[in-house]
């Protein structure tokens, strides 16, 4: 029988979020990209809450912009209303938020994939990775894929972006179903494939809440949630003023014991505590029901009604996942003030699916074992919409960057939440979906979403994915940082009865000597915009840069003791693990360590310290012995 | 990659009754096995269990060494983690060294200074901490310092250094969910309670770091610089505690002409002597150097011995020696006490008081109370180096002054190890600077900095936080060799 046999350079498999961002990367580099998906119609999908960014998800998401991926670029187009969180707090944790209208995010994604140059969508099933044998009897090499209907796909790199499709299963109470989320065609083929491979897998779980009808809703019973009155972009590239539109709002209300009580009295039917599921779910996005169970002293917990789109009356109920079955569902959710007549449109439910374990992988999210094959979002044990689109990008340059046959760029720990993620997966052993967090990230006072650009911008530019026209505008942005922290600095001010007297308007303590404007600055009470009658030297600057110079100046001593252990870090990750290391070789190391070294292959001894199971000791070892080897 | 087997002399080379040469290895019992002889000549130690004591000849061929005890350890259950020997024989340096050479002729090879410490290390027995207190214990010098070194191997700086890491790791934790969960977790009132936690949490590094200062001392011996001007005795003095004591531990001749450095022991404590050129107001080139240099000395020193000349009246030189001496601890000289003199305790003081210190006032309170205060201390001790006197005086005087009070009972936490006082300094600023976010308001995120560089610090102390600097550390330490 004939089959459809065909050539190109990169498939990637899957077409959510990180699907996407691999795709276009690899498309934009100049490669011949297919991207599969069992639905044309679930491109970026967003199944589950109607929101981009949060809480450090914001950060990356300004990453993934700064590489030139799509997902803010995206989110800019389609948002309904924004956020920034967290503005009692430093900057660092500051976190952009925005409600996506679901339907037109994923229509506008399917349209920028669709007019990609070097990029085919195609609607298919993929059941079977192909490999070769290295001549030599080395490692595995990725050939291509085979779909359900028997093509084949011939490719130098496969990107893997399965997300929650692998064998998933829907539980709703003692209801299952075997499909993937929204009731979409599960991909049930691939699995087997990738045991044969050798692949080793686990099996998680993750949930969502109901769908409310709006007509069935009292808002007057919640509190009104605003977005902000100047909507600051995700993307570098947008214009702030374009994205000055009138916005929807969300709502506030919560559980209280009722709500409690009824969740009690049905433990036994929810499918997790009573062993139907499993996978592991997150600990950090937990159901309703773990809530409760966990934070037994609490009477009430927030519950967010979020819209789920313009063209739709359907409402999100943000902080109410649930695998409970529909009737004790219903009864749970019409305990909530402003819910009690509500309709639900669609039960919430959840969902099981495989994933790879993700040690498996390099930092540059290739497989150890298998050359040219990558991994990305959900299908590595993460959670999110942004974590599996900052994975996506990532993957994307590098599958990219080996067909043509440059070197792959590693992120790691003090340049990016994205280093933080993937440093994460590919070393810790996470026996749950990972979610990204402000505190996983050592260097957060460094790793901002303001500075996104400056950190990582140059990666982007060099991958071929950011304009020389992108990198001019951030180089003249960071001159201008950098001129204007420099004249602040070297501005003194003496103690004129002019000063003096503004000083005491401002609440501020007089001068006794000259003092620079900088060291003003750095008085809590005291800002660059509120310095601007003393300083009447000033250029007017654009916002961005203001932003920064800000930062830079009121924070300068926290940024360098930051700096100063980014340096300690760094310095354990250069040393380089060669990998036809022996560690059967390294007779001192403990059993534990040994085995996890082995398995594991860390490509750095800053990471092969980060391996749960290897001690200081073996550390200290190992070093020892890479010390010998060296001479 | 240790598959060689190190050998040596585990006792000093002194004419003591009983010496021992230690073997560790994976062929340590094999090369045992080659130089040892049971009685009836037919067993080997190969087959006997492990921990266990067997008498026996060290033997050259057929002609018996010494008549030895043999106590056999096997792996892991010994101080290296492998297979020990240890070979205790007659005593004698001669003894010794020939059975020693027996062994290396049989396969072990010369181990190098704390090597054996090095694989107890590297395989895991002891600790960064434990691992260094042995290497102090081998090194230190007097009754003190062994007493310190021993209490450290037990782990009591281990311990206490682990309960304040886990106190700030808590906090932090705190924090961070926190801010991952505001719903749930609330920062409300934190960071009042922080303060209290940070001041506490100070308090006990401050102990710590104050046995630091003890504990070097007594390790490396009391860093002690003579200053005084040209000819008022400081190199009699030097020669007279020198020589009396019969205690030079090492006599190097300073880099420079300007520094003579001796160890001598006082009583119980050592005393690591720095002879500095006189100070005298000069505008000449070479002499001023050799001033800048005992100025520098003084600033480190942890005494001085500020030796007057006290049948010559008082001048602008002893002026410019009083800012050198500023905030020491100091023990004055007034020396030639067998001549005429021109310089008594009292005019001694009042010249102090009135000429040296344009309105320093912490001086000035020192010198006009010596007995009353409690900080660095300004003692005045009548000697004359030519006669020997006033040694005895000064003998109690420096006693008084590093044991009275500040001598710790053994069992407190006593830091004996430079690196260790570095870190634990760290610490302390860290949590300063931690304290200072809370009482400048600053948002909680900003905390976790300082408080992590904190726990760093401390974890490289206890090895639990393999830095970088801490391996290249050990590198050097354990004589890594090339």
């Amino acid at each position: 029988m004939d089959q459809i046999r065909e050539k190109v350079d990169v498939c990637v498999i899957g077409a959510g979020h990180a699907g996407c961002e691999a795709a276009l990367a690899c498309a934009r580099m100049g490669l011949e990209t297919v991207i599969f998906t069992v639905s044309v119609d679930s491109i970026a999908l967003m199944p589950c809450n109607p929101n981009i960014g949060g809480s450090s998800k914001g950060h990356l998401v300004r990453e993934v912009d700064a590489l030139g991926g799509e997902m803010g670029k995206n989110i800019d187009k389609t948002f309904i209303q924004s956020k920034m969180l967290n503005l009692s707090k430093g900057p660092a944790v500051h976190s952009l938020r925005a409600q996506a209208d679901k339907a037109e995010y994923s229509r506008s994604m399917r349209k920028v994939l669709e007019s990609q140059e070097h990029l085919i969508i195609k609607q298919a099933e993929v059941c079977e990775l192909l490999t070769e044998e290295e001549p030599d009897g080395g490692k595995k090499r990725i050939s291509g894929v085979k779909t359900f209907t028997g093509a084949v796909y011939e490719a130098r790199a496969v990107i893997l972006c399965t997300g929650t499709y692998l064998r998933a299963r829907c539980l709703c109470g003692e209801a299952i179903t075997y499909t993937g989320p929204n009731g979409l065609q599960a991909a049930n083929h691939l699995t087997d494939s990738l045991k044969a491979l050798g692949i080793g897998l686990r099996r998680f779980k993750t949930g969502t809440p109901a769908r409310m009808d709006k007509r069935s809703i009292d808002f007057s019973k919640m509190e009104e949630q605003f977005g902000d009155e100047r909507v600051v972009p995700f993307s570098f590239s947008t214009d702030p003023e374009s994205v000055q539109i009138e916005q929807d709002s969300c709502w506030l209300t919560y559980t209280n014991e009722r709500t409690h009580e009824i969740i009690r009295a049905n433990l036994d039917r929810s499918p997790i505590y009573a062993g139907i599921i499993e996978g592991t779910g997150p600990r950090y996005c937990p159901s309703i029901e773990d809530k409760v169970v966990k934070f037994a002293d609490k009477e009430r917990h927030q519950v967010f009604i979020e819209p789920e789109g313009r063209h739709t009356g359907e409402m999100y109920v943000g902080g109410m996942s649930s695998s409970l079955p529909e009737d004790v569902q219903l009864a749970m959710y019409r305990t909530v003030p402003g819910l009690e007549n509500c309709r639900i449109v669609r039960n919430a439910y959840a969902i099981e699916y495989d994933c790879i374990d993700a040690r498996q992988l390099f930092p540059t999210l290739e497989f150890k074992e298998i050359e040219g094959l990558y991994s990305a979002g959900q299908s590595n044990g993460s959670s999110g919409y942004e974590e599996a689109a900052a994975q996506g990008i990532l993957a994307g340059i590098n599958a990219s960057l080996k067909c043509l046959g440059r070197e792959q760029i590693v992120i790691d720990r003090s340049e990016g939440y994205l280093g933080v993620l993937v440093d994460d997966l590919v070393t810790k052993d996470n026996t749950e979906p990972y979610r990204m967090m402000t505190s996983r990230a050592e260097y957060r006072l460094l790793l901002r979403q303001d500075n996104a650009d400056i950190r990582l911008r140059r990666k982007g530019y060099e991958a071929g994915l950011i304009t020389q026209e992108q990198m001019d505008h951030l180089n003249r942005k960071i001159e201008m940082i950098q001129s204007e922290v420099q004249r602040l600095r070297s501005t003194s001010v003496g103690a004129s009865a002019s000063t003096q007297a503004f000083l005491e308007r401002m609440g501020s303590v007089p001068l006794k000597t000259a003092a620079t404007l900088a060291e003003l600055m750095c008085r809590p009470e005291l800002s660059y915009e509120t310095l601007a009658p003393i300083d009447p030297e000033r250029k007017p600057l654009p916002a961005e840069v203001l932003e920064q110079v800000e930062i830079e100046i009121k924070y300068q001593g926290y940024i360098e003791r930051q700096q100063r252990q980014v340096v300690q870090y760094r310095k354990m990750e250069k040393k380089m693990i060669p990998q036809d290391i022996d560690y059967d070789d390294v007779s001192s190391l403990r059993l534990e360590a040994r085995q996890k070294l082995k398995l594991f292959r860390p490509i750095s001894v800053g990471q092969a310290s980060r391996i749960s199971g290897v001690t200081p000791a073996d550390v200290a070892v190992l070093l020892v012995y890479l010390e010998h080897r060296e001479r | 990659m240790w598959d060689d087997t190190i050998a040596a002399i585990a006792t000093g080379l002194s004419d003591a009754g009983i010496g021992i040469v230690r073997l560790s290895g994976k062929k340590a019992i094999d090369v045992a096995d080659r130089v040892f002889r049971t009685p009836d000549g037919n067993r080997r130690l190969k087959e006997y269990k492990s921990h266990t004591i067997h008498y026996g000849y060290v033997v050259d061929g057929e002609d018996i060494i010494d008549e030895v005890m043999v106590s056999l350890m096997k792996r892991p259950k010994s101080y290296t983690k492998e297979d020990t020997v240890e070979i205790s024989c007659h005593g004698g340096v001669f003894l010794l060294k020939k059975v020693l050479e027996m062994v290396l002729k049989n396969g072990a090879r010369l181990a190098e200074p704390g090597e054996f410490t090095k694989r107890a290390f590297l395989n895991g027995r002891i600790d960064l901490t434990e691992a260094e207190a042995v290497m102090d214990l081998i090194r230190s010098q007097n009754e003190f310092a062994r007493k310190t070194s021993l209490q450290q191997l037990k782990g009591s700086v281990s311990d206490e250094v682990k309960d304040l890491r886990a106190q700030i790791l808590y906090e932090t934790a705190f924090i961070e969910s926190a801010l991952d969960d505001p719903e749930h977790i609330s920062l409300e009132g934190y960071p009042e309670r922080l303060s209290g936690v940070l001041e506490q949490l100070m308090q006990r590094l401050q102990k710590l770091l104050e046995s630091a200062d003890d504990g070097r001392m007594r390790k490396e011996g009391i860093q002690t610089v003579i200053v005084g001007k040209p000819n008022a005795g400081k190199s009699s003095l030097l020669n007279l505690l020198a020589g009396e004591e019969r205690a030079i531990v090492t006599a190097v001749a300073g880099t420079t002409r300007d520094a003579l450095q001796e160890s001598v022991r006082l009583k119980d404590i050592s005393l690591h002597l720095v002879d500095t050129a006189g100070i005298r107001s000069t505008e000449d080139m070479i002499e001023r150097i050799g001033v800048d240099r005992a100025k520098k000395y003084a600033k480190d020193a942890d005494l001085i011995v500020y030796v007057v000349d006290s049948s010559v009246p008082l001048d602008e030189n002893d002026r410019q020696i009083a800012d050198v001496i500023r905030e020491k601890n100091t023990i004055v000289l007034l020396n030639k006490t067998d001549l005429p003199p021109a310089v008594t305790e009292g005019s001694f003081r009042t010249f102090f008081r009135q000429s040296s210190l344009r309105g320093e006032e912490e001086f000035l309170r020192r010198s006009a109370a010596p007995e009353e205060t409690e900080g660095p201390a300004l003692r005045v001790i009548k000697t004359s180096t030519k006669e020997r006197k006033g040694m005895e005086e000064f003998a109690r005087a420096v006693e008084e002054m590093f044991f009275s009070g500040t001598i710790r009972s053994e069992n407190e936490v006593i830091i004996t190890s430079l690196r260790h006082k570095k870190e634990l300094e760290e610490a302390y600023e860290s949590l300063q600077l931690a304290m200072e976010s809370v009482n400048a308001g600053m948002p909680e995120d900003f905390y976790s900095i300082d408080l992590m560089n904190a726990y760093a610090a401390l974890g490289r102390v206890t090895g639990e936080e393999a830095g970088e600097d801490l391996i290249e550390e050990i590198f050097s330490k354990f004589c890594m060799g090339k």
